[in-house]
C-alpha cells in the first residue's frame, strides 16, 4: 500500500495530468491527457474527434477552471457552438464569459497565391494572442491538416506543423489536436503522431449490423495506459468511455442480508438470503422459473420499500405483469408506487455498448437497490461473433452495481443438453451466488429442482430442492432421496402418500396394544377387587364367630348362676346339666 | 503600424496591405519586392500598408492571415492574397491580376 502511495507520487511528479472530464477517459489514461502537453486524437470521419476535443475544452472551462482556446479548421464557430449544444455545453455562453475563445481559420485556395518562400507566423500569432485573451490553459486545434488542402508548399508545412507543436508545449497549453486517419498511418500526413505525446485513436465499425464506436490510446509517452480497445458512446451528456467504473477492486461489500422473496430459498442460504450488493445469477434451461425467481426478489425488496429496475431482454412491462399474476406476484403496485421500473428491449436495438450506457443512465435515474437483468443471455446476439465482449459487458456492468451496492440478478438461459454447469458467458466466477434450476425428468414427467451451486461467504445447503410454482408464487419442497435416487414430482407425491400411509398403521398398530394392555390391566384390576370383597367376607365372619362364641359362654355361667340360685343349695354333688341344650351340638 | 503611402490620399485604385511579424529577413525582402513592383506597373495607382501583427494580433483574424508575409489586395474587389516574399514577379502580377503594361 505504502509502495503503491509512493509510486503514484513519484509518477504525478514526473508527469502531470490534466483531467478531460470525460467519462471513463481520465480511468483509462489514470488521470486524463499529459498536462502541457500535444496530444492527438485520430479517426476516420464521423467518429467523434471534434466532439471530443469540444468536450476537453468545455469541461476544462466549466469544471476545471481551466479556459480553452478552439482553433477550428473545419467548422464555423457557430456551426461547433450548435453541435455542442446536442451535446450539453453551451459554447457561446463560455465565449461571453471569457472561458472560451473560438477562433475560425478559414483558408480558401483560390484566393490564395504563392510566390516565394513563407512561414506559418501568423497562425501562431493568432493562436498566441487568442491563449493570452483569455489566460487559456487548453487548446484544441480541429484538424490543422486543412492546412495541407489551402497551401502547396508541402515542405513548409510539415516543419511549421513540427514548430506549432512544440511551440505549444512551450507555452505550457494542454493541447488536443485532431487528424483524419489516412491509409496505413493515423493521419494524412504522418506529422501530428510522432510529435504528440499522447495518441489516442477513435474508430467506428459495423458488427453484426450494429455501430459500435471504440476508443484506444495509442501511445501515452512516459505514462501507463490501459491499452485495450475500450467502447464508447456520443450521448446526450458527451461522450462517455466504458468501463465508466474504475479498473480496481476495491468496491465496498456489505454484511446486511436480503430475502430471496422465496422462504424456502433463504432457508438453504443460512435462513437468511443473499447478501446485500452481492451479484446472484440464475441459470437454467427454458421454462425453469429464472423470471418468476426475479419477479420474487423484485417483489420482496419493493415491499421493504427499495427502488428496483427490471431489464427484460425478452418480454414486455405487461406480459411480465400479467405472468407474474399468474402466480400471484403483483408487481403492478409497485409501478404504481414509482418504486418498480421495467425497461424492456430488444436485444438487437443497438449494440451492446448502447445497453450497457442506458444501463448506466438508468441506474444513475432511478437509483435502484436491485437490479434484474433478465435473461442476459440474450444479449448474446448483440455481442456478435465476439462472445468475449459480452463478458466484458457483464463484468462492467457487475463492476458498477458493486460500486453503487446494489444487488444484481441475473438470469441465463442455458441451453437443453449441455452441461448444466457451465453457461456460455463464462461469467459464472464473477458472480457470488450461483443457483441453478434443472429439470428432472422421471416417471414420464418433468420436474423442476433448484440447488444452490455456490454462495461465497455463506454456509449454504447443498440439498436439491423440487420447485414448485404455485398460485402463490415459487415455493420450494424438500426434495426426497430415496434408495432409487432423487424422488420429484409424481413420485415425491407416492412416497410421501407411502410414508402417510406407513405412519397411519403404526399408529393404528399402537393404539390396539394400548387397547390390549388396558384391558388386560382391567381385569386384574377387577380380579383384584373380587379377592378383596372375599377376604372382607372372611373376616366378617370371623368376627361373628367370636362375638357368638363369647356370648355362649357367658350365658352359660349366668344360667348355672341361676339355677343354683333356685335350689337354694350349694351345689350337689350330682350336678344338673343346664336346661338350654347347647345349639347344634 | 506602419504604414506607407504612396500617390494620392483619395481612393488609390490598387489597394495593398502586407502582413508581416517584426521586421524579418523575408518581410524587409518581400516589401522591397512589392514597392518594386508596384513602382514598375501601378505607379500612381497604388497604396500599401503594412501590418506588423507582432504589434497588432488581433488584426490577423480579420483576413484569416496564417503565413507570413501575405500580400492582400483589398481593392480591387475581390480580395486576393498573395503568400510569400513575392520573389516571382510574374506570379505577383498575376496574383495581383495586374494587366502588364501595354
Amino acid at each position: 500500500m505504502k509502495l503503491k502511495r509512493i509510486s503514484s507520487q513519484s509518477m504525478e511528479r514526473t508527469l502531470p495530468k490534466c483531467p478531460t472530464g470525460i467519462a471513463g477517459f481520465d480511468e483509462i489514461t489514470l488521470g486524463g491527457l499529459p498536462r502541457g502537453r500535444p496530444s492527438l486524437i485520430c479517426g476516420g470521419a464521423g467518429c467523434g474527434k471534434t466532439l471530443f476535443g469540444i468536450e476537453f475544452l468545455a469541461r476544462g472551462a466549466q469544471d476545471f477552471g481551466e479556459p480553452g482556446v478552439c482553433i477550428s479548421f473545419e467548422e464555423t464557430s457557430d456551426d461547433l457552438a450548435q453541435n455542442a449544444i446536442s451535446l450539453g455545453f453551451d459554447l457561446k455562453a463560455l465565449e461571453r464569459a471569457n472561458r472560451l475563445f473560438i477562433d475560425y481559420i478559414h483558408i480558401d485556395k483560390s484566393e490564395i497565391a504563392e510566390t516565394g518562400e513563407y512561414d506559418l507566423e501568423g497562425l501562431f500569432i493568432r493562436i498566441g494572442s487568442a491563449i493570452d485573451s483569455i489566460g487559456a490553459k487548453r487548446v484544441l486545434l480541429d484538424t490543422p491538416e486543412a492546412l495541407f488542402g489551402g497551401l502547396n508548399d508541402e515542405g513548409v508545412l510539415r516543419s511549421e506543423l513540427r514548430r506549432l507543436f512544440r511551440w505549444l508545449k512551450d507555452k505550457g497549453v494542454t493541447a488536443v489536436i485532431t487528424g483524419e486517419k489516412g491509409e496505413g498511418t493515423l493521419t494524412r500526413h504522418g506529422i501530428e503522431e510522432y510529435v504528440s505525446d499522447c495518441v489516442v485513436l477513435l474508430d467506428h465499425r459495423l458488427q453484426s449490423g450494429v455501430v459500435t464506436r471504440r476508443m484506444r490510446v495509442l501511445k501515452y509517452r512516459g505514462s501507463m495506459h490501459g491499452t485495450n480497445e475500450y467502447p464508447f458512446l456520443i450521448g446526450q451528456k458527451g461522450i462517455s468511455v466504458l468501463p465508466v467504473t474504475s479498473l480496481g477492486l476495491n468496491h465496498k461489500i456489505s454484511d446486511e442480508r436480503i430475502s430471496s422473496g422465496i422462504p424456502g430459498l433463504d432457508e438453504m442460504l443460512e435462513g437468511q438470503g443473499y447478501y446485500r450488493g452481492s451479484s446472484i445469477l440464475v441459470s437454467g434451461t427454458a421454462g425453469t422459473g429464472k423470471s418468476s425467481m426475479s419477479a420474487h426478489l423484485v417483489n420482496a425488496a419493493c415491499a421493504r420499500g427499495e427502488a428496483c429496475l427490471y431489464f427484460s431482454f425478452e418480454e414486455s412491462p405487461d406480459q411480465i405483469l400479467r405472468n407474474m399474476r399468474s402466480i400471484g406476484i403483483d408487481l403492478a403496485r409497485w409501478i404504481k408506487k414509482g418504486l418498480l421500473h421495467i425497461h424492456s428491449t430488444r436485444p438487437t436495438a443497438y449494440g451492446l455498448e448502447l445497453h450497457l450506457v442506458e444501463m448506466h443512465n438508468l441506474l444513475e435515474q432511478h437509483k435502484p437497490k436491485v437490479v434484474v437483468v433478465d435473461p442476459l443471455s440474450s444479449l448474446m446476439s448483440g455481442a456478435g461473433e465476439n462472445p468475449g465482449d459480452l463478458t466484458n459487458m457483464v463484468l462492467r456492468v457487475i463492476d458498477r452495481l458493486k460500486q453503487l451496492g446494489t444487488t444484481a440478478f441475473f438470469t441465463s438461459l442455458t441451453s437443453g443438453g449441455h452441461a448444466a454447469e457451465a453457461t456460455e458467458l463464462n461469467i459464472s466466477s464473477l458472480v457470488d451466488t450461483w443457483l441453478l434450476l434443472r429439470d428432472l425428468e422421471s416417471d414420464g414427467e418433468r420436474n423442476r429442482v433448484l440447488y444452490v451451486l455456490k454462495s461465497r461467504g455463506m454456509a449454504h445447503s447443498n440439498q436439491l430442492r423440487e420447485f414448485l410454482m404455485t398460485k402463490n408464487g415459487v415455493e420450494l419442497r424438500e426434495a426426497y432421496l430415496g434408495p432409487a435416487g432423487l424422488l420429484t414430482g409424481s413420485a415425491r407425491v407416492a412416497q410421501e402418500a407411502r410414508e402417510r400411509d406407513n405412519e397411519l398403521m403404526l399408529k393404528r398398530e399402537s393404539e390396539d396394544r394400548r387397547l390390549a394392555l388396558n384391558r388386560k390391566l382391567r381385569a386384574a384390576e377387577a380380579q383384584i377387587l373380587a379377592l378383596e370383597a372375599e377376604r372382607e367376607a372372611a373376616q366378617l365372619e370371623l368376627k361373628t364367630a367370636a362375638i357368638e362364641n363369647e356370648n355362649r359362654r357367658t350365658s352359660a355361667l349366668t344360667q348355672r348362676a341361676d339355677m343354683a340360685r333356685s335350689r337354694k343349695v350349694n351345689s350337689s354333688p350330682k350336678a344338673p346339666r343346664p336346661q338350654i341344650p347347647e345349639a347344634g351340638v | 503600424m506602419m504604414a506607407i503611402k504612396k500617390d494620392g490620399m483619395a481612393r488609390p485604385e490598387y489597394d495593398l496591405r502586407l502582413y508581416v511579424a517584426g521586421q524579418t529577413p523575408r518581410s524587409v525582402q518581400a516589401f522591397a519586392n512589392l514597392t518594386k513592383i508596384c513602382e514598375e506597373h501601378l505607379a500612381g495607382r497604388y497604396r500599401i500598408e503594412v501590418i506588423d501583427l507582432l504589434v497588432h494580433p488581433q488584426l490577423a483574424k480579420g483576413d484569416q492571415i496564417l503565413a507570413i508575409p501575405t500580400l492582400v489586395r483589398t481593392l480591387p474587389e475581390p480580395i486576393r492574397k498573395i503568400i510569400g516574399d513575392l520573389s516571382n514577379k510574374e506570379r505577383v502580377l498575376v496574383g495581383l491580376d495586374v494587366r502588364s503594361t501595354e
